[in-house]
């Protein structure tokens, strides 16, 4: 069996299996494993979107946490003026999902947007430094900003509403992640798929090369890192939806760190590596979590694993690699 | 005719060594010209000029009409020069495919009409560039190239260390190229394979144009001063 064919067969049950399990366990009434899988999913999503940058362009952005926040707050904030009847900006708050997410995605998409015009300018650890100031900026402004809640975060006393879905209950707010998980998965398989996403790789593996044949190596790298920033962003508002609170941690740097970690763990650029990662951290996080608080040191080993033997992540251990070199 | 390319008086140095001392030279509209001389006499740093590869100390690229000294390349490449690089330089871990339509431009060159040029570029679709042939790079690269519907294509050795039967099979596509009326620019080192298809010639000498004209006009001396035939 080839590469692409087993790699297809695992996607397909990886897919399978994030929906299965929860479904099992709201039969089962085991309203925990649904939100796992919730979780799962979102920060699958969030991967999705860095997995645009990194994954496809080959951009290192130790910074994404900034757009998973901005998502956050946004939803934070329109959840916070509906629930007390004030304005915010002249608009009045919100508890939607749908308008919730598209101002997530907007606004996360504009700061990406002066994020990548600046640090696009350079490469290598000097991007990677770039985006973490601003990440850090953001974590550090969130923290100072008191009206919403400052250090100790904003709660979210009413879920955000979705048209024809109790949001309350976990296995509606899982089918609701899915989907937008699914959604995401197909753009990025579109883009990889088109003039694009061929570019955009041609540009990771030589940008002089791509620049020859008329690609614009800057033009290029700024629309994904800012479609990356949108993806991530709304998996922020998700994820504020999901724990009902939001609070500068989500802009942490470790946040971003967990994010590159999840697209290691997966799979480098590959369709469902987030989705692989996202289940991996996860469930080292409940499994041994329970067992040892310093779960992190045993996944630490595992990424270590896999950095040195399979650096393909699990995707490409089970799949083969897809790429040389 | 028309001046598709036009070279006026480059020069480009390497930090401090200078490469090219005042290089002119014109490719016309439908014309080919090939550019010749030893190894290390400026070919390929005039080619890289003429595609806006390399900064510039004094002299002027135009093309098609617009001075594009200052263009950054991509914006050279959009205007219409396709550039297939010496050493091929596909991009090795994308396939045959990803590489083509990494390049694709509206135009009269799309995927059918390569792969109709180079049938081999069909069944190697899904491979990796760099698990393809030299010679199937090479048609990879020109593929490339053709895929940016340029209106002058620049080939850099575009048969070196190539087997003769693969040379012959890429000499015949340029050839069917150029019968369709596109510009070419190329570099080359084999006479034989050069004369019979340029309309003129250009020799470069330690980044000099030292001799420019019809090909039949190469004398044994010429060939031999500096050609090294």
């Amino acid at each position: 069996m080839d590469s692409a064919r087993r790699e297809w067969l695992l996607n397909s049950a990886l897919a399978l299996a994030l929906f299965v399990v929860p479904l099992w366990a709201w039969i089962a009434g085991e309203p925990f494993i649904i939100t796992l899988a919730t979780r799962v999913a979102i920060l699958a999503i969030a991967a999705v979107g860095l997995n645009i940058a990194l994954g496809l362009g080959g951009m290192v952005s130790f910074g994404h946490a900034l757009y998973l926040g901005i998502g956050g707050y946004v939803a934070g904030i329109a959840a916070h003026h509906a629930f007390n009847g004030t304005p915010v900006l002249g608009l009045p708050g919100t508890n939607q999902m749908l308008p919730v997410w598209a101002i997530a995605m907007l606004v996360s998409g504009g700061v990406a947007a002066v994020v990548g015009a600046l640090s696009l300018r350079t490469s290598g650890i000097f991007f990677i430094m770039i985006t973490l100031a601003f990440a850090q900026m953001g974590f550090f402004f969130a923290l100072s900003w008191p009206a919403y809640g400052g250090e100790d975060g904003l709660p979210i006393f009413m879920r955000n509403q979705f048209p024809g879905m109790n949001t309350n209950r976990p296995w509606d707010l899982f089918l609701i992640a899915y989907a937008v998980l699914m959604a995401a998965l197909l753009v990025f398989a579109l883009l990889r798929a088109a003039r694009f996403g061929a570019a955009l790789m041609a540009i990771r593996q030589n940008p002089d090369r791509a620049a020859a044949v008329g690609i614009s190596p800057f033009g290029i790298r700024l629309t994904a890192f800012i479609l990356s920033g949108m993806i991530t962003g709304l998996a922020g508002a998700m994820m504020a939806d999901l724990t009902r609170f939001v609070s500068p941690a989500m802009m942490a740097w470790t946040m971003s760190g967990e994010l590159i970690v999840i697209i290691i763990l997966g799979g480098v650029g590959r369709l469902f590596g987030p989705v692989a990662g996202a289940a991996i951290l996860v469930g080292f996080e409940v499994f041994f979590g329970g067992v040892t608080e310093h779960w992190k040191l045993w996944l630490g080993l595992v990424l270590l694993a896999v950095v040195l033997f399979a650096r393909g992540g699990l995707i490409g251990l089970i799949a083969g690699r897809a790429r040389h070199g | 005719m028309t001046a598709l390319l036009q070279l006026e008086d480059l020069h480009v140095f390497y930090g401090a060594s200078q490469a090219l001392d005042g290089v002119t030279l014109q490719v016309d509209e439908g014309q080919a010209v090939a550019l010749m001389g030893r190894n290390g006499m400026g070919k390929t740093t005039t080619i890289s000029a003429a595609c806006r590869m390399l900064p510039l100390r004094k002299g002027r690229v135009i093309f098609a009409g617009q001075d594009i000294s200052n263009w950054p390349s991509f914006r050279a490449a959009r205007l219409g020069i396709g550039l297939v690089p010496e050493g091929r330089r596909c991009f090795p871990n994308l396939t045959v495919r990803e590489n083509l339509i990494a390049a694709a431009r509206p135009g009269r060159w799309d995927m059918a009409q390569v792969q109709r040029l180079f049938p081999r570029l069909r069944e190697r679709a899904d491979q990796y560039a760099v698990s393809l042939s030299g010679g199937e790079q090479q048609m990879l690269a020109i593929g490339r190239a053709l895929m940016t519907n340029p209106r002058l294509l620049i080939l850099d050795e575009a048969t070196e260390g190539l087997a003769p039967v693969i040379r012959r099979e890429i000499w015949a596509a340029i050839t069917r190229l150029r019968g369709d009326g596109l510009s070419i620019l190329l570099v080359d080192k084999t006479l034989s394979e050069i004369l019979p298809f340029a309309d003129a010639s250009v020799i470069l000498d330690r980044g000099h144009v030292i001799w420019q004209g019809a090909p039949d006009g190469l004398t044994a001396d010429l060939q031999h001063r500096y050609l090294g035939v």
